[in-house]
């Protein structure tokens, strides 16, 4: 009668007692699958949640190994794992919080080539990549496969997210139309960012991956959520679908991917 | 007085706390079509005190509820209209 055993009845009764996800809503998660796109700072939380959560198939790609410099804010992988591969450090974790679920790892670099075929396996992205031509390519990539997606970025004490459901809410490029130039964003080492805001700013993209799954809520769709943790100034700035937007307006110019070069990075 | 009932399903909730018995009720309101009938045995205390209110609050109709000879309680629940049982995962 009931697809749960006793023991997940139990390990997702919290879920299970909300109105607004209930039994129904624990089921779609067990029968989800979600992909996050980099294990660093806005993934590692992500990627907690969504195990713990009981994400049926949880993706991560990832073509980085585990460095010293990481710990201070990417919380999945630990000192030991200094040297291993972000994707195997993290699928560890996951499955240590909740053997139900299954990880498959992604050892690669996300490029033009790969992306379609990767996303394709999804129901919903988690962009938490640590640069701008990543984030411009899960975009083009996630409207012309039409899988939505959360986008993510953190510098400093800086965060910003907003939530894409491609052919009903303004994308990436709606907004930001190019990366930024390459000299024009401080590079990763050189800019910092504040430990904590990056969990403050992947959970916040895990909820809307479990909103989006269960139905419940709505999602943070046409708007930008920006916080500046130095004040905690929460700001939303509503968005609206573009017409001429390069990939979901009505007569889109970018209609195949194509590797952008290299610029600066974001901070995760 | 209470006209005769028909009850579509039980959940004996004997010796579960709170808040599984909620989880346990819950459960079992999934699985039945609306309007069906939920039979749910309760503890005497905090479950026949937070049970059924709980239930009725998700929109849920409490037909009635009953001290059985051990001290617990049958609560009747009836389904709310317009709640799909529950669906397949998408995939
Ligand atoms: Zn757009």
């Amino acid at each position: 009668m009931t697809p749960f055993s006793q023991q997940q009845l139990e390990r997702y009764s919290r879920h299970i007692l909300l109105q607004d996800v209930g039994v129904e809503g624990q089921i779609r998660l067990c029968g989800a699958r979600v992909l996050i796109v980099g294990a660093g700072g806005l993934g590692a939380p992500a990627a907690l949640y969504l195990a713990a959560a009981g994400v049926g198939t949880v993706g991560i790609v990832d073509n980085d190994h585990v460095d010293i410099s990481n710990l201070q804010r990417q919380i999945i992988h630990f000192t030991k794992d200094i040297g291993v591969a972000k994707v195997e450090s993290a699928a560890e974790k996951m499955q240590a919080i909740n053997p139900g679920i299954r990880v498959r790892t992604h050892p690669a670099f996300l490029c033009a080539d790969n992306i379609r075929e990767i996303i394709r396996d999804y129901d919903f992205v988690i962009d938490g990549a640590d640069n701008f031509p990543t984030k411009f390519l899960v975009n083009d990539a996630c409207v012309m496969e039409g899988i939505p997606f959360s986008h993510g970025g953190i510098l400093r004490f800086d965060g910003q997210t907003m939530t894409i459901v491609p052919g009903k809410s303004a994308c990436y490029r709606c907004t930001f139309r190019t990366p930024p130039p390459a000299d024009a964003v401080p590079t990763c080492s050189q800019a910092g960012v504040l430990g904590a805001i990056a969990g403050m700013l992947g959970t916040i993209q895990a909820a809307e991956a479990l909103k989006f799954i269960t139905g419940a809520g709505e999602l943070l769709t046409n708007a930008l959520l920006t916080f500046d943790a130095r004040t905690m100034h929460f700001r939303r700035i509503p968005l609206r679908p573009q017409d001429d937007c390069p990939v979901c307006g009505a007569a889109p110019t970018i209609t195949a991917l194509e590797d952008m070069e290299q610029s600066a990075c974001s901070l995760t | 007085m209470t006209t005769e009932v028909r009850i579509d399903a039980k959940k004996n909730c004997r010796g579960v706390g709170c808040p599984m018995n909620l989880v346990h009720a819950k459960v079992g309101l999934a699985a039945l079509e609306p309007g069906q009938v939920l039979e749910i045995i309760l503890d005497h205390g905090p479950p026949v005190n937070n049970v059924p209110a709980s239930v009725e609050q998700e929109g849920h109709t409490v037909l009635d509820r009953r001290r059985l000879d051990d001290g617990s309680w049958s609560v009747l629940v009836r389904k709310a209209a317009g709640m799909r049982p529950h669906r397949p995962p998408r995939t």
